[in-house]
């Protein structure tokens, strides 16, 4: 018998005995016989040893190679205190399902409670759901739940400045929901706020989405920006990479109505794009149109201070194909890293991650760009960690790539064959920069 | 379990001037400040708290919970098995943790690997042709698997004329709410007395206008839709598709391949089927899969293996790739490749278990045959088995003193084993829907059996006792409807007293 | 006069002018009603079509208009209490409607009818 499986012989036979049957198989006797499984089975090999697995795992690793991180493009490259792992490995966390039974769920619903209260302060909204699956689907949630809210206005305006991982997530389900997608043009790497007001008078905007930083690591001025949306009756959606609110002014302080973006920069292991941690959060008006799981706290008959799954008659398993959302699960083992993570960080931590992060990239910029073989794409903006950087012909942004690379530098994610996005954290250190330097001036 | 609550938050144990890390610092250039235009103008509300504090916190508060590695865990539909260990130590194995998404596929080789087999290996155990693992739940899988079969309707030009999607009144809601999520019209069938489905009906409600049929195979009640080749050629020859919601695929493994019954599209939930952790809610994985013919439209980006055994990256961004591979995906549906660490476990699944996995559909359904032969003398059982590798029962089977299927749940808690799913499906009043699954030993069974019998007779000899569960739990009754009523969703609210 | 539809809303017309709420009958089988979504003052109703929704901690229902009209007032209590509709729902309508057209009344189930078709 396998490890895994603890039915003895004789347990067989009583079990079977009890069940009238003489052999497992009768139990499939109402399943049509050239439906069967074919003799010889599954083209699968024998049971490996667990040493075996490991060292297969192992070899794996062996061909994959950890790079001194200088991408984002989303995702980001921060430290994962040890306590993090330690505690989200505890299995009675990792183990259990959606706390369908409150009395014997409380260690998840609290933490999740205190995943949701951390959210809403750094986004300055009222209420936070108990996560999406990653911020490119948050967005969607978001666009939908807006559409929803706004009755029957179908168009939604979404800058070019977002990820385009992301564009392309809110196009695909914005096909199914009918929602006319329009894409707002940028100029000098930001949303064109002339564009964005033209396609506003035309009406029937439900909603109108910005990222700010955008993809290109810029801070985008959004000054006046809720009060114009709002005033055409539309809804105002804001993204942000969930780690910089640490130190920038949060989309409630924006006068945004629907916070979401991507949390996996809490100090989530980069993993090769996941699991990340999609978060969402809206003003107190629209939390009954919100998807997803939400905790509540309440109390129970001994007056003790509990905490519940809430508002679930919005959700699917109830209202199914009403439903505005399908989504039963959430991300929930990674809101207890992020919680975990805020608790290690603070205030004062976040602040020192996002200002650290910034002080590397900005030095690494002036480096590269005293290089004399780029220079920042947009220099008239403020931007934090991330920036955009022009390659000088005839040099492009494969052969900065492919020189760092022989370092063991990933110089970060090439937008076109000039464009280079580049990004630094607290987890860069000098020589890694001074290795990068020397590798473009090297070309 | 502790029998006394552990419940502060960790709010509650900040204080000014703690802190719980420690960065590295960066010398060189000039020290940052975000300008005055864009800077937050008040701190966020975080805790400040020192490491072991945050460590006793969070230790505490896990044991207020109960996992598969506490005790038994016979959620319905759910497919709560035993989580092995060496699956948890796969990611960090195979070096995934530092691995940045955009990384050039040269320095990922062990992780394409990851994909590419597990995509193989589920294209085998599911009778498919190709697996997209990009989606990052069940829900998300049935929602890119409807958007594969909109993409296909629309190539042969009929996108707009196939509005509806068939999905029976037995299924979980998930499934209208995808259809509708997707944007079709969601037409209901109707189940026969066993639960499965009405073949005339559903024949009846078949047409152009159709563009799916969404099936769970068992079905949610645990029985085998035997019809299924005829529905399948009913459905084919309307020139609609087969959908398998893989819910309940662990019945299967060993058994029968979806793919071998007709079906066109389906989705696994690694966290059921291929034991990775549920995580207390996420995050799982939902890959979607494919018969041949099908595969052009799955959701960028893919993972493909060269000729010379490499493997390469297709995203939107490398368009020539994209046009001798003749793709025509329905669009993108996550940030990146899916939930990758997740795929490292189930891989981890797969090779221990090996051909073994062929045990695991008739073990799961000598399981659920045991349990229920066990209890059908004082459970009602509107449908007589022999059952898959879950069940339903009605109930009590003697109602006569007003105890619930709620009081049952909550009277196992007491008796230290999780609740199955309960008042699901919507078929019967009071369901209580039970899911053995292959882990658990007789011993485990048998105690689960013992509980079972004795709630039966305390409800015919102490219905009290069973209505006023839980006694034992540290939580007893939380007052739902307050919560409800007067939402309070974050720390600030509960101490501002404000919703 | 108070007619009803087979969703369980009723109207209790009062000249041209109708208060529209959820009948005793589906306030008991909604249990405790935890919120209710109204539409604004001003906004057009159709006959049989949502306008809202009400939701318990097990169900949210859809809510459908008996008439077609214009909503005139929306009862503010129930979003501070919405359990006033457990306690007395024909006292605490949701909206006040204008009727266009009285003749759509003559569709719906009196109080008879609508009683038999509960029983069934």
């Amino acid at each position: 018998m396998h490890p895994y499986l603890p039915h003895t012989d004789e347990d067989l036979r009583a079990m079977l005995e009890r069940c009238g049957a003489t052999s497992a198989d009768e139990l499939f006797a109402d399943i049509p016989e050239n439906l069967r499984l074919k003799p010889g089975g599954y083209a699968l090999g024998a049971p490996m040893a667990e040493a075996d697995v490991r060292r297969y795992f192992r070899g794996l690793g062996k061909k994959n190679e950890a790079l001194a991180c200088f991408a984002g493009a989303g995702w980001y490259n921060h430290y994962c205190p040890a306590a993090v792992e330690a505690l989200a490995s505890r299995s009675e966390f990792y183990t259990a399902y959606t706390p369908y039974q409150p009395e014997i769920s409380q260690g998840t619903l609290q933490y999740i409670f205190e995943y949701q209260s951390m959210i809403a302060s750094l986004t300055g909204m009222d209420v936070a759901n108990a996560s999406m699956y990653d911020g490119a689907t948050a967005t969607a949630e978001a666009m939908i739940m807006a559409v929803a809210a706004g009755k029957k206005r179908k168009r939604v305006l979404v800058s070019a400045t977002l990820a385009p991982a992301t564009l392309q997530v809110l196009a695909t389900y914005a096909e199914g929901h009918g929602i006319i997608l329009e894409t707002v043009s940028a100029t000098d790497g930001v949303t064109d706020r002339t564009d964005l007001t033209a396609r506003l008078g035309a009406g029937d905007v439900a909603a109108v989405i910005l990222a700010t930083p955008n993809y290109y690591g810029i801070l985008e001025d959004l000054e006046g920006l809720a009060d114009e949306v709002h005033a055409a009756k539309a809804l105002l959606i804001v993204s942000a990479p969930a780690v910089t609110l640490g130190v920038l002014r949060s989309q409630g302080a924006w006068g945004a109505d629907i916070a979401c973006g991507e949390a996996q920069s809490l100090g989530l292991p980069m993993n090769y794009g996941g699991p990340g941690l999609g978060y969402l959060a809206c003003r107190q008006g629209l939390k009954r149109k919100m998807p997803g799981r939400i905790v509540g706290a309440t109390l129970d008959e001994d007056g003790r201070r509990v905490f519940v799954l809430t508002l679930q008659a919005r959700e699917q398993h109830i209202r199914r194909q009403k439903a505005t959302s399908n989504i039963c699960s959430n991300q929930g083992l990674m809101t207890l890293h992020a919680a975990i993570y805020l608790s290690l960080m603070g205030p004062d931590g976040l602040r020192e991650v996002n200002e650290t992060s910034a002080r590397v990239a900005h030095d690494l910029a002036d480096r590269l760009a005293a290089t004399g073989k780029m220079r920042l794409r947009y220099p008239g903006q403020e931007w934090l960690n991330e920036c955009v950087m022009t390659v000088f012909e005839p040099l492009t942004t494969d052969d900065v790539l492919k020189a760092c690379l022989r370092r063991g530098i990933l110089a970060g994610k090439a937008l076109t064959e000039r464009e280079l996005l580049v990004c630094a954290t607290e987890m860069c250190t000098a020589e890694d920069v001074e290795n990068y330097v020397e590798a473009v001036k090297a070309l | 379990m502790n029998s006394q609550l552990y419940s502060k938050l960790i709010f509650e144990l900040s204080r000014p001037g703690r802190k719980g890390h420690s960065l590295p610092k960066y010398t060189s250039g000039q020290a940052f400040r975000v300008s005055a235009r864009y800077a937050r103008e008040e701190a966020p509300s975080l805790p400040e708290t020192d490491e072991p504090t945050v460590v006793r916190h969070y230790t505490n508060s896990s044991t207020n919970n109960f996992g598969v590695d506490t005790g038994f865990y016979p959620l319905g539909s759910c497919t709560m098995k035993y989580n092995p260990k060496v699956n948890e130590a796969a990611p960090a194995d195979a070096g995934l943790g530092p691995l940045h998404p955009a990384q050039p596929a040269s320095t990922v080789q062990g992780a394409l690997e990851i994909y590419h087999r597990l995509q193989r290996a589920l294209s085998e155990i599911g009778g498919m042709s190709e697996f997209s693992l990009n989606p990052y739940a069940g829900a998300h899988g049935e929602l890119t698997g409807l958007m594969v079969i909109r993409s296909y309707h629309k190539s042969r030009g009929e996108g707009a004329m196939r509005r509806k999607v068939i999905v029976p009144d037995s299924a979980h809601g998930t499934n209208p709410a995808s259809a509708a999520i997707a944007g079709y019209d969601v037409v209901e069938c109707k189940s026969l007395a066993d639960g499965t489905v009405d073949v005339e009906d559903l024949r009846s409600k078949l047409g152009s206008d159709v563009a799916a049929v969404m099936m769970t195979n068992p079905n949610t009640v645990g029985m085998f839709e035997k019809n299924i080749p005829a529905i399948a050629d009913a459905v084919h020859s309307c020139g609609a598709l087969m959908y398998y919601d893989g819910a309940n695929l662990n019945a299967l493994l060993g058994v029968a391949r979806p793919g071998d019954m007709g079906f066109d599209v389906m989705h696994i939930n690694l966290h059921k089927t291929f034991s990775t952790p549920h995580g207390g809610g996420g995050p799982g994985a939902g890959p979607v899969g494919v018969r041949e013919g099908l595969e052009k439209y799955l959701p960028l980006p893919r993972v493909v293996r060269e000729a010379d055994g490499s493997y390469s990256v297709v995203d939107s961004d490398n368009e020539s790739l994209r046009e001798v591979l003749e793709l025509d995906p329905l669009g993108r549906v996550s940030s990146w490749l899916g939930n990758f660490a997740v795929y490292a476990k189930a891989l981890a699944y797969i090779l221990s278990m090996g051909k073994d996995i062929e045990q695991v559909g008739p073990l799961a359904c000598l399981n659920a045959n045991y349990v229920m032969n066990s209890l059908s003398d004082v459970y009602a059982l509107p449908i007589p088995g022999p059952c898959k590798h879950e069940f339903v029962f009605d109930g009590l089977k003697d109602k006569s003193t007003g105890c619930t299927t709620m009081n049952v749940a909550k009277r196992l808690l007491d008796m230290g084993f999780h609740a199955p799913t309960i008042y699901f499906p919507l078929l019967f009043h009071e369901s209580l829907m039970i899911e053995p699954t292959e882990t658990e030993s007789r011993e485990t069974l048998d105690a689960f059996i013992a509980a079972m019998r004795e709630i039966a007779r305390e409800a015919a000899e102490a219905p009290e006792t069973l209505k006023t569960a839980p006694h034992n739990t540290p939580v007893r009754h939380p007052d739902e409807n307050e919560a409800a009523l007067h939402p309070a969703l974050t720390y600030a609210a509960l101490t501002s007293g404000r919703s | 006069m108070i007619k009803y539809l087979p969703t369980h809303e009723y109207i209790r017309v009062e000249g041209n002018e109708g208060y529209i709420g959820i009948s005793p009958f589906a306030a008991k089988e909604l249990g405790v009603v935890t919120y209710v979504d109204t539409p604004e003052e001003g906004d057009e109703l159709t006959a049989g079509e949502e306008f809202g929704a009400i939701e318990s901690r097990k169900a949210a229902s859809d809510l459908f208009s008996p008439v077609s009209g214009k909503v005139l007032e929306v009862n503010e209590a129930l979003e501070d209490d919405p359990t006033l509709i457990n306690a007395d729902p024909l006292a605490n309508w949701i909206v006040k409607v204008s009727i266009s057209d009285p003749a759509e009344l003559d569709k719906l189930m009196d109080e008879t009818r609508y009683a038999e078709f509960c029983t069934k």
